[in-house]
Order: structure tokens, then C-alpha cells, then sequence
């Protein structure tokens, strides 16, 4: 399937590792074999890390007219070394009445149950950390914790402010957790597996070479993709859902008691997270590691899924330095009332899909008819719906 | 078998003290890593999907539901419990030797035709097709009686009690009086 060329570089970072392994003595072999993987995932996406936040900096610069950091080292790109530097050197506050053990462990939870997300993102035809047959279960299993955290995170606090806080972040990632899982499924369900490798090779092919068959280029994985975008901001509480820390107005919610290098993980994990969601967003729509075109596959796997990342994070970013905040009743009434009827309805869509898959040609216009249909429609009436009677506002000025 | 003993340990360990702590918040908190032991246990057993569901349902789900009802319901700075809940000793021991009198019925009643005496590894696939197959009634069933549930909830939560003079009364009451 894939090109020649291309077979060295697929195969590098799996042969570079092997060699390592292969230096150390036999019974050690399967802990080196695991610790490289761990290492290597700590280091890439670590960097990744690092790098976003200049990344995201210079951008909202750039979008609010300005320059970014552009100081430490060529361009800024040492910014975020110092920024480390700064969160360690920073003084530990813990309150006097706070629940000590909670309030270090909260940070510490967060983090870790963030970078267990990644071990399940096949980054490359042949580069997945651990291959399970659940595996997408495994991401959101692993997820699950971040709600957790927040709790221990805002009740450790004893502060009514971090806790109330903490109880709206939990309202949000509960409400959004909903449509998240809804679009998953139609993923699920057509590829017939949990396995995120399956589900990427179920997105293989192309048709006459230059249109791949991804998941985003059908109706429903189009709706459902923008609807996995939304609620992956809001899970990872993005503007313009960063309700939960509006730095500007609540003094960043369930983090107000937090310091230094606690709250530095915090931070963290919110980009570990963002990192990941837009990893498995690539993974069930963008069609994963697999290349947009048949004649790109000597580009290796891999450079195609960063590429495919970086592009959704952008994205992301953009995002940000575009929309405004939203609050706490649209947020909900967005999630329940709008996204969750839509994803529903988008679920009915892809089984629709799913069974009308072997009709001869001319159904296959009607079937296109019709899956557009049952994503536009809906959309406009429940959209319609909700927004009569909110518009046109009318503004007096002085 | 060595992981075992330390999962099993850990499980009765953070149990114990889930029983025996003060705070109710840290009650909570041990029960739930108590619920992640018992998917540690799946895994171990090698029944990955189970202990995928379990984490996401009791780590994610279930705790959330006991954190809220811990904050919503306690009265007062302190969630501490008074100190006579060693009176119930004896209701305590007889349901829970109840309880483990059925689990231990149903484990030992329960036939385990393997050939080889190993677990099956048994796909997700397989595990659907007989959710889907065999299983529908039981899975309409869970449907059904979640969505009664959901419905129930939704409707006590959306109408509005009907405002009295001794309700006021009764929220203004000292919480003693309750139990």
C-alpha cells in the first residue's frame, strides 16, 4: 500500500527503538521497551506543549495587532523555558485552612489522567503507545478523571469562591461530556470497532486519488465533527467557553488558591487535554495518520497526523482570538437544547448512512440528498427555534 | 497473582477508610478510588471493556452524583458525622452479610465451563453482538428503566414547588430534627 520510499522513514522511530532495546540485557527489555515509548511520548508532546503556548501567544498577538513574546532567544522560541523557569522559582501558597493532601494531589490527578489520554492515539501507521481493543472507551475512561480533579481542586481550596467555581466547571464538562460521546458513536458504529487504528484504516482510500474517505467528508461526520470541535472547547475549557477560569472576572475559578508549579500543571493539563481531544478529533474525522492524497504517501504517516494536529489546535487557537466569552445559561442552553438534539439526530443520520452504503448509482445521489437533508434541516429549526424572539436587539448609545 | 494481593489490598484498605473517616468529602473520595480498584481488578482478569465502562461510569459518572448529593444535602461548615453510628453495628454486619451471602451465592452457583481453566479473551465485537443478540431484552430493560429515571429527574427538577408559609418554617429548622 504505501509507497517504497517512504518504507525507512515509517519504520525510523520503531527501528531506532528497537536498537535501544536491543542493547539491554533480555530480562529487562520489556520495561526499556515501554519506558522508551512513555519517554518518547513525555518528550514530543512535552515540547509540543511548550512550543503552543508561544504558538498561541504570538498568534493572539497577531490577531489583537500586536507582536507576542518576542524577547527570550530568536523570535520568542525560549519563552516557554523561562516561563518553567519562572512557575518553579514561584513560592508554593497552600491556605492555611486548605485539606493539604487533596489540594497536592488535585494538580497532580489532572496531569497524570491527561497524559494517559495520548497512549491510545495511533500517531502513525505503525506508532500507537499501547493498542487496545477498547480504545476509545480507554480515552474517555481515562478523561474521566479531570472532573474529579476540579472537584478536589475547588473543595481542597476552602474557598466558597474556588468551589462554586469548581461545582460550574463540573456542570459544564458534565454538559458537554454528552454531545462529545454522541458524536463519537456514529464513528464507532459505522467502523464497527472501539480500536482507534481500525478506525483510522477504515478511513482508507481514495476516490480517483484525490478525494480521501474521510470521516468529515460525509454529512454526518461534517456535523459531526463541528459539533466534536465545540464540545472539545468547551471540555477543555477554551475560550469562549473558559467560564470556568475567566481570569478577567472570577480570578480564575477553582485555580484562585493555586501557585507556582501547581498551578503550572493545571495549565498542563488543560493543553495535554486539548492536545489529545484534537488528536482523537483527527483520528475519528480527519482520518488519522492516512494522507489527504495517493500520490502524498511518501510523506510519512506521522508527519501527516502532526501536520493534521497542528492544523486543529491553529484552529483552536483562532478560535480564541476571535469569539467572545459566552455565559453560564447560554452555555447550557447551547449543550442541551441545541448540540445534543443535533448530535441525536446526526446518530439516526450515520445509521441511515450505514445501511444505505450498497445502493446502486443513481440511489447513491438520493442518499446524499437525504443525509444532507437530515443535517440541514434540523439544524435550521431547532436553530430557528431557539433563537426566536432574541433577535434583532437594538442599541442605544449615548 | 502478586498484582492481585496488592489490588485487593488497596481496595480493602481504601474501603476501611472510606468506612471509618470523619469527612464525608474524604469518604467519598476513598470510595471512589475503592470503584478504580475494582476496574484495576477487570483489567487484571484481563476484561478490558468492563473495566473501561467501570472507570467511566463510577469514576466519572457515579462519583460526581455522590460528591453533588454530599454537598448539596449537609447542613453547616463541617460535614462531620455524629458520633452514634456505632450503634448501628449490628444492621450494618446483618446487611452486609446479606449482601455477600448473595454474591457468593451467585459466584458459586454460577457454572465456569472453561476448557483450560483460563480466561477467554473476548473481543468487543463479541461483546456487542450478544448485548444486541441474546441480551436485547435485558439492555431494553436498563434502557427503559434509565429513561424513566431521567424523566423523573427532569420534571422534578424543572417545576417549581408551590411556595408555603411552612415550608419556610421547615427550611429554617435546626437540622438535628431532621434524622
Amino acid at each position: 500500500m504505501s509507497a517504497g520510499s517512504s518504507s525507512f522513514l515509517e519504520h525510523a522511530p520503531l527501528a531506532a527503538r528497537d536498537w535501544v532495546v536491543s542493547i539491554f540485557p533480555a530480562p529487562l527489555q520489556w520495561l526499556v521497551h515501554h519506558l522508551i515509548t512513555i519517554v518518547g511520548v513525555l518528550a514530543v508532546f512535552g515540547l509540543f506543549f511548550a512550543f503552543l503556548t508561544v504558538v498561541e501567544r504570538k498568534l493572539l498577538g497577531r490577531i489583537q495587532n500586536r507582536y507576542g513574546p518576542n524577547r527570550t532567544g530568536p523570535f520568542g522560541l525560549l519563552q516557554p523555558f523561562a516561563d518553567a523557569v519562572k512557575a518553579l522559582t514561584k513560592e508554593d501558597i497552600v491556605p492555611a485552612r486548605a485539606d493539604k493532601l487533596l489540594h497536592f494531589l488535585a494538580p497532580v490527578v489532572v496531569c497524570t489522567f491527561a497524559l494517559m489520554t495520548f497512549a491510545v492515539i495511533p500517531f502513525g501507521r505503525e506508532l500507537i503507545p499501547v493498542e487496545l481493543d477498547a480504545a476509545v472507551l480507554y480515552f474517555f475512561a481515562a478523561g474521566a478523571a479531570t472532573e474529579l480533579a476540579i472537584f478536589m481542586a475547588g473543595w481542597s481550596s476552602r474557598n466558597k469562591y474556588s468551589l462554586l467555581a469548581a461545582m460550574r466547571a463540573l456542570a459544564q464538562l458534565i454538559s458537554y461530556e454528552l454531545p462529545l460521546l454522541l458524536t463519537v458513536i456514529p464513528v464507532v458504529m459505522l467502523a464497527g470497532t472501539l480500536s482507534t487504528q481500525h478506525i483510522v484504516l477504515a478511513q482508507e482510500g481514495w476516490t480517483f486519488g484525490v478525494i480521501p474517505h474521510w470521516n468529515i467528508l460525509t454529512p454526518w461526520g461534517a456535523l459531526g465533527f463541528v459539533i466534536f470541535l465545540i464540545a472539545t472547547l468547551a471540555e477543555t475549557n477554551r475560550s469562549p467557553f473558559d467560564l470556568p477560569e475567566a481570569e478577567s472576572e472570577l480570578i480564575a475559578g477553582h485555580l484562585t488558591e493555586y501557585s507556582g508549579f501547581k498551578y503550572a500543571l493545571f495549565f498542563m493539563a488543560e493543553y495535554f487535554g486539548m492536545t489529545a481531544l484534537c488528536g482523537l478529533g483527527v483520528t475519528l474525522f480527519l482520518g488519522g495518520w492516512q494522507a489527504p492524497c495517493e500520490f502524498l504517501q511518501f510523506i510519512p504517516s506521522y508527519v501527516w497526523f502532526g501536520v493534521k494536529l497542528f492544523a486543529l489546535v491553529l484552529v483552536l487557537i483562532w478560535i480564541r482570538g476571535t469569539l467572545l466569552r459566552l455565559r453560564i445559561d447560554q452555555l447550557t442552553r447551547l449543550s442541551w437544547k441545541f448540540l445534543v438534539p443535533l448530535a441525536l439526530i446526526n446518530l439516526l443520520n450515520a445509521a441511515f448512512w450505514f445501511v444505505s452504503a450498497d445502493l446502486p448509482w443513481p440511489g447513491q445521489i438520493a442518499r446524499w440528498g437525504i443525509s444532507i437533508a437530515l443535517v440541514v434541516l434540523p439544524f435550521i429549526s431547532i436553530g430557528r427555534r431557539l433563537s426566536a424572539g432574541l433577535g434583532p436587539r437594538t442599541y442605544h448609545y449615548a | 497473582m502478586i498484582a492481585l494481593a496488592i489490588i485487593a489490598a488497596l481496595m480493602l484498605a481504601s474501603a476501611a477508610l472510606a468506612l471509618s473517616r470523619r469527612n464525608l468529602i474524604h469518604s467519598a473520595l476513598l470510595l471512589i478510588f475503592t470503584w478504580a480498584g475494582i476496574a484495576a481488578f477487570y483489567l487484571w482478569a484481563g476484561a478490558e471493556f468492563i473495566a473501561f465502562a467501570q472507570v467511566l461510569i463510577y469514576v466519572g459518572a457515579v462519583s460526581m452524583i455522590v460528591l453533588f448529593a454530599v454537598l448539596l444535602t449537609r447542613r453547616g461548615e463541617e460535614p462531620e458525622i455524629a458520633r452514634d453510628s456505632r450503634r448501628r453495628v449490628i444492621p450494618a454486619l446483618i446487611a452486609g452479610a446479606a449482601v455477600a451471602g448473595v454474591i457468593g451465592y451467585a459466584v458459586l452457583a454460577t457454572p465456569f465451563d472453561l476448557p483450560d481453566g483460563r480466561a477467554p479473551a473476548i473481543q468487543v465485537r463479541q461483546l456487542g453482538f450478544q448485548l444486541m443478540g441474546p441480551q436485547i431484552v435485558s439492555l431494553l430493560v436498563a434502557g427503559v428503566v434509565l429513561t424513566v429515571a431521567l424523566i423523573g429527574a427532569t420534571i422534578l427538577a424543572s417545576t417549581e414547588p408551590e411556595r408555603r408559609a411552612s415550608d419556610d418554617n421547615a427550611r429554617g429548622a435546626p437540622p438535628e430534627e431532621k434524622r
